[in-house]
C-alpha cells in the first residue's frame, strides 16, 4: 500500500439543490409545458442551495469517522454523496474500495416476505453476492436472535426484532468502508451495545467506518476521528474531542454575542445580569432550578414581570414559565434572585436552551440562548423499553397505568 | 483493489454494464420477491396465472369470433386469440410493470445506492412466468387442436427477445420519467389500453379495411404479432421488411429508453 492510498478522498466536494423560484415546484407534465408556453423566452428563474459547500478530507484505512453537525449542517447529504445514492454538483470523491450502506435499518425489508427471503433481498441489496450472504448467513441469523421466526413473515415480527435482524444483515457487510446514518440508536440497551461492539470490529479489520449520529455519546464510542461540518462546510477535521469541542462552542457563538447585553433587542431599562441553569446536566425526571439575576432599575416605575422559555435543539419552545401566570411580580427598586423551579417536567434526552424575557409593558430585556442544559439519556422509566417505546412525542411525562 | 472515483455526472452515456452484471443478484431477488408476493396470501395461489389468458382468451374469441365473426386464418378463434394474448401480456405485462416499479421502490431509490436499472429490468421475471405458464397451456391447446406450427416454433425466443427489448424500452424510459411526473402513471394505461385493439390481437390483419392495413402496418406490435403467430399457430410468415423493422425498432427503443432513463437517474434521489 502506498502512502496515498486512502480509503476516502474527497475534494472540494459541492452539492447544490435547485430550488423553484416561481410558485410550487413543477411535477406536472402539463405545468412544464404551459410554462414554456406562456414564457417561451424566460428562463425559469431557481435559488440555489448550498447543501454541502467544497468539502475535502481524507479519511485512511481503519478509521472510524464520525460526521458531525447541526441539523441541516448537510450531515446526512455528505453520506448520500459517498454511497453514491445522490451525485455531487461539483469535486469528486475517490473510494478505495466497495462501500456499504447501513442507511435506516430495514430499508429494503418487505413485510410480506419471511425473515430468510428478507435476508437474501436486503443482503443483495447492500452489495452482497449470493456466495457471501449464503456464507454468513448463520452468523446474520445467530447475531439477530430471531432464528426461530425465520420462516415468518417479518410483518408479523415486532419491531424489535424486525430492527434486529435487519442491522444484524447491514452489519455483516464485508465492503470495505461502511456508512452508518443514525442506525445504533435502535433496539433494546442489550442490542445497542451489541452493535456498538460490532461496529468496532469492523474498524478494527482495518476498514472504514463512516457514521453520522446526533447522539454524541454513540460518537464518543465509536469513533476515532470526527469531522464537524456547518452549514455544508467543513468547519473541522480531527479528533472526536475536537470536532465536539467545535459542535459547542459554535452553539455557544451565538450565545456569547447575547451576552452582551447592548445587543440584546428589548427597551434596556432593565437588563438581566445572568441566568443560570443550577444543574447544567441532569435526568430527564429531574427538577429545572433557573437562577436569574436581576439588578435594580431606576429608569422603570411599577413592578415588572419575567418569562422563562426552554426551547429543544431545534429551536421550539416546550414550555413557556411567565412569572405572571403564578402571580410572581418584582419591583425595580431593588435587586432579585428569584429561581424558577419546574417540577414533573420530563425532558427527553437532548439539549435544551433557556430564554429569558423581562417585561412590563413591553419587552424590557429580551435574552435568547440565556443558558443551556444538557438532558442525560437515561430514561426516567422503571422498565427497560427498545427506542420506540419512546420515540414519538416531544417530551416524556409521569404516567402509569391503573390496571384493574 | 479497484478505486471507484465519484465526479459530477457528464452528458449522457450508456449505463456501467459491469455494475449491473456484479449486482446481478438483485435483479434475481427482486424478480422472486415480485413472484412470491403475488401468490402469498391468495386462495387458489398459482391457478390465477392459468385462469387469467383462458378467460380473456375466451371473451376474446366471444366477441371477435362469434359476436363479430371476424376471420381467424382458419385456426379455432379460441387458439388464435389465445396466441395473440399470449405476446401482447408479455409485452403489456413488462411496460405495465416496469414503469411504476421505481416510484413503487421509492425507499429504496431514495436510500441505498444500487444500479438502479436493475427495478425496472427485474419486473420482467414475473411476467416471464407468466409466459411460460401461459405457453404451456397453448402447447396443450395445440395438442388437442392438432396444430402443428413446425420449425417456425424454434424462432419463438426471438421474438420473445424482441418483445422484451421493445417493452423493456418503453417501460424504463416511462419509469424514470414517472419519477418526476407522475402523470405517466395515468396515461400509460390508457395508452396500452389504445393499443390492445389497435393491434391485430384478436383479430386478424385481414379482417383490417384496405384503407386503413398502412396504419396498422405501421404498427411494431403488428409486426411482433404477426411474427409470434408465425411460430405460435403456424400462420403465414411475416414479410421480411418486417422483421428486420422490428430487429430495428426494439433495438432503437430499448437503448433510447436506456438513455432516457440514464439521463432522468441522477435526479432520482433528490426528486422521487
Amino acid at each position: 500500500m502506498s502512502a496515498n492510498d486512502t480509503a476516502i478522498t474527497v475534494s472540494e466536494l459541492s452539492k447544490t439543490y435547485r430550488l423553484n423560484v416561481a410558485g410550487a415546484p413543477v411535477n406536472r407534465i402539463t405545468d412544464a409545458v404551459i410554462n414554456k408556453a406562456r414564457h417561451p423566452l424566460r428562463r425559469t428563474r431557481y435559488e440555489y442551495f448550498d447543501a454541502i459547500k467544497d468539502v475535502s478530507f481524507d479519511v485512511p484505512w481503519g478509521e472510524a469517522l464520525g460526521i458531525v453537525g447541526r441539523n441541516g449542517a448537510g450531515k446526512s447529504t455528505l453520506l448520500k454523496l459517498l454511497t453514491r445514492i445522490t451525485s455531487p454538483t461539483k469535486g469528486s470523491i475517490d473510494l478505495g474500495g466497495r462501500v456499504g450502506s447501513l442507511l435506516e435499518v430495514g430499508t429494503g425489508f418487505h413485510p410480506e416476505l419471511t425473515g430468510r427471503e428478507n435476508v437474501y433481498l436486503n443482503g443483495a441489496l447492500l452489495g452482497m453476492s449470493r456466495k457471501e450472504i449464503r456464507r454468513r448467513f448463520d452468523d446474520i441469523v445467530e447475531f439477530s436472535g430471531v432464528s426461530k421466526f425465520l420462516d415468518t413473515q417479518v410483518k408479523r415480527y415486532s419491531s424489535g426484532m424486525y430492527v434486529r435482524l435487519a442491522f444484524s444483515v447491514a452489519a455483516h457487510l464485508e465492503t470495505e468502508i461502511l456508512a452508518i446514518d443514525e442506525v445504533l440508536a435502535v433496539g433494546d440497551a442489550e442490542f445497542q451495545a451489541k452493535s456498538l461492539a460490532k461496529m468496532r470490529d469492523v474498524a478494527k479489520d482495518g476498514r472504514t467506518v463512516l457514521y453520522v449520529s446526533h447522539q454524541i455519546q454513540t460518537v464518543t464510542a465509536l469513533c476515532t476521528s470526527a469531522i464537524y461540518l456547518d452549514k455544508g462546510r467543513l468547519v473541522y477535521h480531527g479528533s472526536v474531542d475536537g470536532a465536539l469541542e467545535t459542535y459547542r462552542s459554535s452553539f455557544e457563538k451565538f450565545q456569547i454575542e447575547q451576552s452582551d447585553p447592548t445587543k440584546r433587542s428589548g427597551t434596556g431599562q432593565l437588563r438581566l445580569a445572568g441566568v443560570q441553569v443550577l444543574e447544567p446536566q441532569q435526568a430527564p425526571a429531574d427538577e429545572k432550578l433557573i437562577e436569574l439575576e436581576l439588578p435594580a432599575s431606576s429608569h422603570l416605575v411599577g413592578d415588572y414581570f419575567v418569562s422563562c422559555h426552554i426551547n429543544d435543539i431545534n429551536g421550539s419552545t416546550i414550555v413557556q414559565c411567565d412569572s405572571r401566570a403564578v402571580g410572581a411580580w418584582f419591583s425595580p427598586d431593588r435587586a432579585h434572585r428569584p429561581v424558577l423551579r419546574i417540577d414533573n417536567l420530563w425532558l427527553k434526552p437532548g439539549t435544551y436552551t433557556v430564554d429569558a424575557f423581562v417585561c412590563q409593558a413591553g419587552i424590557l430585556d429580551s435574552w435568547e440562548g440565556a443558558a443551556v442544559f444538557e438532558v442525560l439519556p437515561s430514561s426516567p422509566y422503571p422498565e427497560l423499553t427498545s427506542e420506540e417505546a419512546l420515540s414519538a412525542g416531544i417530551v416524556l411525562s409521569d404516567f402509569h397505568y391503573e390496571v384493574s | 483493489m479497484s478505486r471507484t472515483i465519484i465526479t459530477p455526472p457528464r452528458g449522457v452515456g450508456l449505463p456501467p454494464w459491469r455494475e449491473l452484471w456484479e449486482a446481478r443478484e438483485v435483479l434475481w431477488r427482486f424478480g422472486s420477491r415480485d413472484i412470491v408476493l403475488r401468490y402469498r396470501q391468495t386462495a387458489i395461489g398459482v391457478a390465477w396465472v392459468i385462469l387469467q389468458p383462458l378467460v380473456s382468451a375466451g371473451i376474446f374469441s366471444i366477441i371477435f369470433g362469434s359476436v363479430a365473426k371476424l376471420p381467424s386464418g382458419g385456426v379455432p378463434y379460441f387458439i388464435f386469440s389465445f396466441a395473440g394474448l399470449l405476446g401482447w401480456n408479455l409485452v403489456n405485462g413488462i411496460v405495465g410493470r416496469s414503469s411504476g416499479s421505481l416510484v413503487a421502490n421509492q425507499a429504496l431509490v431514495s436510500k441505498v445506492f444500487f444500479p438502479r436499472l436493475l427495478i425496472p429490468l427485474a419486473t420482467m421475471l414475473s411476467v416471464l412466468l407468466d409466459f411460460a405458464v401461459a405457453f404451456v397451456l397453448l402447447v396443450i391447446l395445440l395438442v388437442v387442436f392438432h396444430i402443428n406450427p413446425g420449425w417456425p416454433l424454434l424462432l419463438l425466443p426471438v421474438w420473445m427477445s424482441l418483445a422484451i427489448l421493445l417493452a423493456m424500452g418503453v417501460g424504463i424510459a416511462a419509469a424514470s420519467l414517472m419519477v418526476k411526473y407522475r402523470d405517466v402513471a395515468y396515461v400509460l394505461p390508457w395508452l396500452m389500453q389504445i393499443l390492445l385493439y389497435a393491434t391485430p390481437i384478436a383479430y386478424s390483419l385481414s379482417a383490417v379495411p384496405a384503407n386503413l392495413l398502412w396504419l396498422f402496418t405501421l404498427n411494431p406490435l403488428t409486426w411482433l404479432m404477426e411474427a409470434f403467430r408465425w411460430s405460435l399457430i403456424g400462420l403465414a410468415a411475416p414479410p421480411l421488411w418486417e422483421i428486420g423493422a422490428l430487429v430495428l425498432a426494439s433495438v432503437a427503443v430499448f437503448l433510447g429508453g436506456v438513455l432516457v432513463f440514464q439521463k432522468m437517474e441522477r435526479t432520482f434521489a433528490d426528486v422521487i
